[in-house]
């Protein structure tokens, strides 16, 4: 078939109507359950300290955001109560059938809200695009056990090492435990979540906390208490039961940066800013971010973004 | 050489990868939620010809390999080497029948064909897509027994030996696809 010019959108116009439909849903839902809509930066002095994430960087200006969690978490501290948006947001080097440099992500916070609360409704949205679809909920620990005949939490760092070499075919050797899991996770395992249905993934090992709380599973083992929605073998959300202390979460950061240097990655400036509001506290909250792309990519049956993208991310 | 990245990698880039030379086939990236993200990448190695799928840290880097293909003509087999020369310039390449591989069989004196340098020595060789040769042997043919649509094996000057129609015979100049190593049509001389 013969490739539309390259000014033309890369999404068929019935996929942009789908998009705008499927917005206009969440609009409402929002709208209807009484949160705010809200505005925040993408363009801020600061930005995340996650190894793993690379801000795009602005000359004399700072970061594109790589997700507006700072700034609202910085409302939600002021007492905006529960909040919501749909954010650009920006991501370098991160380009694939399902990534774009730069996506929409619908990220909210219910104030007072339970991880398990908040995972009902994560469900109630996908479904506005969905449609009637069912849902599963596993614990990370109990798909290791499935897939892989591990368990991430206790097993040593050498057994996830053999199990990767085992599976795939690593360029790599020495890897630190989380790379394991994190290979493992994505190449072993994601591809088989939520075939028939909304499947979350819950409990992350505690190492994987990234700004959400620790707490205890049922069998008195910590784990983050954070959650992940899978539909079709696709990632969509990212959910915690976020961290109140500031204290911890400026050990988190330092750690991060730590890393970063470990790994030759560029420095960046802690969001002192938002450190002060988690000082000044946070509400008990729990927040969620969806990549709103890929929803819209899995309801219309695409296998890539850039078949819902007006005009995908090309390098210049 | 230059080093690359993952996110730089494209089909057709050429990388060292455990010593060997290799081309990159595809490369997918792939990421869970959070944390380490990686690159599927297919690759072929060059001296193997064996496709070899290794998942890789993004941000990783493969240092290039010193590959490249150049148009040289065929001069001449000594029994151990087969020598190229580019046409340009007149500088002389040989390579063994190893390396020569299968493209023996279509390699005419004279002819041009794609010699793949490793650091500047012969890695791989390719025959042009089309070659024109004749056929120093088959069985006679049967005449008027054109539409038949039957075939016979016919050995050509070079030593390939390909399937004819019934009516072509020996002698006679045909064209073949050396990818499919087909016949193609006779050529009128």
């Amino acid at each position: 078939m013969a490739r539309p010019p390259a000014w033309q959108a890369s999404a068929p116009l019935a996929n942009l109507r789908r998009r705008a439909e499927i917005v206009a849903r969440i609009r409402c839902h929002f709208a209807a359950a009484g949160l705010l809509e809200v505005d925040t930066p993408q363009l801020c002095p600061a930005t995340v300290t996650d190894p793993h994430l690379q801000s795009i960087e602005v000359a004399g200006y700072g970061y594109l955001q790589t997700s507006p969690e700072y700034a609202m978490k910085r409302l939600l501290a002021g007492g905006s109560g529960s909040i919501w948006q749909i954010a650009h947001v920006f991501r370098g080097n991160e380009s694939g059938r399902r990534h774009n440099p730069e996506f929409s992500m619908l990220e909210w916070y219910r104030v007072g809200c339970t991880p398990e609360q908040l995972m009902a409704e994560v469900a109630t949205i996908a479904r506005l695009a969905l449609g009637d679809v069912g849902c599963v909920s596993h614990r990370y620990r109990d798909l290791f056990r499935q897939h892989v005949g591990l368990d991430p939490l206790t097993c040593s760092t050498e057994a996830l090492r053999q199990a990767a070499q085992a599976r795939f075919d690593p360029a790599f050797d020495d890897a630190d435990r989380d790379t394991w899991l994190e290979l493992l996770m994505s190449q072993a395992i994601e591809p088989h979540l939520g075939r028939d249905e909304l499947c979350f993934v819950i409990d992350y090992p505690p190492s994987q906390a990234a700004l959400a709380r620790l707490r205890s599973d049922r069998d008195g083992q910590p784990v983050a208490a954070r959650f992940e929605l899978y539909f079709r073998g696709v990632e969509l959300a990212n959910g915690y039961h976020e961290l109140l202390d500031a204290g911890e979460q400026r050990r988190r950061f330092a750690a991060d940066l730590q890393r970063r240097s470990e790994l030759g990655l560029p420095a960046v400036p802690i969001d002192e800013e938002f450190l002060a509001a988690i000082d000044s506290g946070l509400p008990d909250c729990s927040g969620v971010a969806l990549g709103l792309d890929r929803l819209v990519m899995l309801a219309v049956d695409a296998s890539a973004l850039q078949e819902v993208l007006s005009f995908p991310c090309r390098r210049g | 050489m230059a080093t690359y990245s993952t996110n730089e990698f494209k089909s057709g880039l050429k990388v060292m990868l455990e010593g060997d030379p290799c081309t990159i086939l595809e490369n997918e990236f792939v990421k869970p939620g959070k944390g380490q993200a990686f690159n599927r990448v297919k690759l072929r190695n060059l001296k193997t010809n064996r496709v070899w799928e290794k998942t890789f840290k993004s941000g990783d880097s493969l240092e290039g390999a010193d590959v490249i293909d150049r148009e040289l003509q065929y001069l001449y087999s000594d029994g151990e080497f087969f020598h190229f020369m580019e046409p340009e310039n007149f500088e002389q390449y040989q390579a063994s029948s190893d390396t020569v591989g299968d493209a023996a069989l279509w390699l005419r004196e004279q002819d041009t064909c794609t010699v793949t340098l490793y650091n500047g020595a012969p890695l791989a060789v390719s025959p042009p897509n089309f070659v024109e040769l004749e056929i120093v042997y088959t069985e006679p043919g049967i005449r008027g027994d054109t539409a038949q649509g039957g075939t016979k094996p016919a050995r050509l000057s070079t030593g390939a030996t390909v399937k004819v129609p019934l009516f072509v015979n020996e002698g006679e100049i045909i064209k073949c696809d050396t990818r499919s190593g087909e016949y193609v049509s006779r050529v009128k001389s």
